[in-house]
């Protein structure tokens, strides 16, 4: 498979005929949206709940320029180093700087789609850093050389048996395809590396303003072992993670567990404040990259600025009928499904990403479902009209929307050529649409239209 | 009270019978409709596909047509969405609360202007209801059309498992990705099966005509109809 955006429609081709895909992503995403509707039902201000987190969000985007120099001045104050990375070049080179500066040879990580947007694992790989995975799904996804296909589920894609084969492959251990075996198999093999990394990278969840604090949270403990073990620790995150207050965490916590995984409540919850010298559970120096690649993009846009009000909780995908069919990897970018869609183009430009705006029948169940209510299906309909303002469109496509418009302005030349075409269905002639009509019959004109009738009965 | 009936340009040229089974019901409450034959289409095609400038136009065009009238109803939850949600993000200049208040699909209109919950038709069926995306979510109707179909009689009505599960058009997106759209009819077609009713109704044509046209080609023995020709049987 071609993991690029413009290899879609390819690439969703395979995955629809891809049975065991199917079957791992039917079983998976039932599982948790059937496990949400129960959690979610529990607390009957759900809608409140939303409203508050889209408010916030809002309110922090609208004025992101000032919470995010008030997150820098009291993380600062709190001893943490931050920095501004204009794009993934910017961030990585920071990153190698520092692993540099202290003869970084290990790295342990924890989950963080920021540092697979910029390819972060695969760089310090090359420069001769091992790298490694510490977050279960990632580890597997790591050891199979793939991307993830799930932001919060990174594995998803894969069955257990898949997953035990992977493992005595790849670790040379006996097959066993019991989650608990192989959860300690990778613990084991984890352990190690946890005790001998020099630095620990991880994202954020949310950056709290008001006390300079970054928030992890997770259900396996590794985010808090990469993030005390290690004497470094750099946190790398968009730049839309900061919140002003850390009482906002209230109505973000009952929320995000929720939506991402179905559960009331995450395991582990990391607020990480500032660095402390000899002492065992915490680093001597904390790093803070902030990221933009993009996201400054989106801000410009009256509308489209919604979009950096995801708190990366991956619902919006679970609920998608397109995400539920195709899994992450057919969208051939780092965020996958509806949300994905919106962010992709802001990353990579529209042009290379053209295709996912598209890919949507706009239903709107990633609205439906989303915490911090974005409306996506409209945010696409906004991409679809910037892509053909920019001229990306094909020139048939334009040339049929000319002639259709042209039609449609006028209603006698529509009558007209409503008359035209009965005309030419008589002789035999009828418009086709090849793609329409591999596993659906197109539909027929009526031997009379509705005007055509209604005018003769009035006459 | 003054109605402008608006007929959506597809139901127009490719199922007549939709817009006749609305105007007969119109007919029987008496109630005061004009069908301005100027209208064509509301823009939606142009809108959903991305050309914003094309379908601006053909709003404005419609606004005035529609503009004396207390209401614009519509046997479409699809084309009133695009009206009530979509006019206000192409049309920036203009006010058009007053147009989104008065645009309202059939059911709604009957059941909530009207206040009418029975049409007095007959349908000695089984019947199951698909909630059109656009009618659902963007304009939040689910029980009207369900109220007025309960009370239609000798029909049965029976819920299929996930009736609000997109049926997998989405206009432009059907034609742009015809193997997702068509699994997505696929799914919609088996759970419309499985509910082993005999009819499936819903208030948008659009999603009838790709449940349809799924069924047809796979020899499935599925028959859909517009809830209007429902509700219109009397
Ligand atoms: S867009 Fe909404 S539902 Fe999707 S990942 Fe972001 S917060 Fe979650």
């Amino acid at each position: 498979m071609n993991y690029i955006p413009s290899k879609f429609r390819n690439n969703a081709v395979k995955a629809l005929l891809n049975v065991n895909l199917r079957k791992n992503l039917t079983r998976a995403i039932s599982h948790t949206l059937s496990k949400r509707v129960e959690v979610v039902s529990e607390l009957p201000d759900w809608e409140n709940l939303r409203q508050k987190a889209h408010e916030i969000k809002k309110h922090t985007i609208e004025n992101l320029a000032y919470y995010l120099d008030l997150f820098e001045e009291r993380a600062t104050k709190n001893g943490v180093k931050i920095f501004r990375a204009k794009d993934s070049i910017e961030a990585k080179n920071y990153v190698l700087q520092i692993a540099r500066k202290i003869n970084a040879r290990l790295c342990v990580k924890s989950k963080s789609m920021v540092t697979e947007e910029i390819g972060l694992r695969e760089f310090l790989e090359e420069n001769g850093i091992e790298t490694v995975e510490t977050d279960l799904g990632e580890f597997i996804v790591q050891l199979a050389g793939e991307m993830p296909s799930h932001i919060t589920a990174p594995a998803m894609h894969k069955s257990r048996d898949e997953i035990g084969k992977l493992f005595s492959e790849k670790l040379g251990v006996k097959f066993t395809n019991e989650p608990e075996k192989l959860t300690n198999i990778a613990r084991e093999f984890l352990r190690h590396k946890f005790l001998n990394a020099d630095l620990g990278i991880s994202g954020a969840n949310f950056l709290i303003a008001e006390t300079g604090s970054i928030v992890i949270v997770e259900n396996e403990g590794n985010a808090g072992l990469s993030t005390t073990i290690p004497k470094v620790h750099i946190a790398i995150t968009g730049i839309e993670k900061v919140i002003p207050r850390l009482s906002d965490l209230t109505v973000f916590f009952k929320i995000l567990g929720r939506s991402a995984t179905a559960q009331r409540f995450t395991s582990y919850v990391s607020i990480i404040n500032s660095p402390k010298k000899n002492k065992p559970d915490s680093p001597e120096e904390i790093y803070v990259i902030l990221l933009d690649n993009g996201r400054t993009n989106l801000l410009k846009s009256e509308r489209l600025k919604q979009a950096l009000y995801c708190i990366k909780c991956g619902a919006c995908m679970l609920t998608c009928p397109v995400y539920q069919r195709v899994g992450g990897h057919t969208y051939g970018s780092i965020y996958p499904g509806p949300i994905g869609s919106v962010l992709t183009p802001a990353q990579l430009g529209l042009r290379d990403a053209l295709l996912l705006p598209f890919a949507s029948s706009l239903c709107g169940k990633c609205f439906e479902i989303c915490p911090v209510k974005i409306e996506i299906h409209h945010l696409l309909l906004q991409l679809r009209a910037q892509a053909v303002d920019l001229g990306f469109a094909s020139w048939l496509e334009k040339l049929i929307f000319k002639l259709w418009f042209i039609v449609m302005r006028n209603y006698k030349l529509y009558t007209s050529a409503s008359k035209f075409l009965r005309y030419l269905l008589k002789l035999g002639i009828k418009p086709k649409v090849k793609s329409w009509s591999k596993e659906r019959i197109f539909p027929e004109l009526a031997p009379k239209s509705f005007k055509e009738i209604w005018r003769n009965q009035k006459t | 009270m003054k109605i402008g009936l608006f007929i959506p340009c597809y139901i127009d040229q490719l199922y007549p019978e939709v817009g006749l089974a609305t105007v007969k019901i119109l007919k029987r409450f008496g109630i005061n409709f004009e069908y301005p034959i100027e209208q064509t289409c509301c823009g939606q095609p142009a809108f959903n596909t991305g050309y914003w400038k094309e379908a601006k136009i053909l709003a404005e065009k419609f606004i005035q047509i529609f503009s004396n009238f207390d209401y614009i109803v519509s046997p479409s939850g699809s084309c009133v969405s695009m009206i009530k949600i979509f006019y206000p993000k192409i049309i920036l200049t203009e006010d058009l609360q007053d147009i989104s208040k008065k645009s309202l699909e059939l059911t709604e209109f009957l059941v909530k202007v009207m206040n009418i919950d029975s049409t007095g038709a007959e349908f000695d069926h089984t019947v199951t209801y698909h909630d059109s995306c656009h009618a659902l979510r963007e304009l939040g109707i689910k029980t009207e059309p369900r109220i007025l179909l309960r009370n239609v009689k000798k029909l049965k009505l029976i819920e299929m498992e996930n009736p609000e599960d997109c049926c997998g058009f989405g206009g432009t997106f059907s034609v742009k990705f015809p193997e997702i759209s068509s699994d997505m009819a696929k799914y919609k077609v088996n759970y419309i099966l499985n509910s082993g009713a005999e009819f499936v109704t819903s208030t948008d044509q659009s999603c009838l005509m790709q449940i349809d046209s799924y069924a047809r080609k796979n020899n499935l023995n599925i028959k859909t109809i517009h809830i209007a020709q429902i509700l219109s049987n009397f």
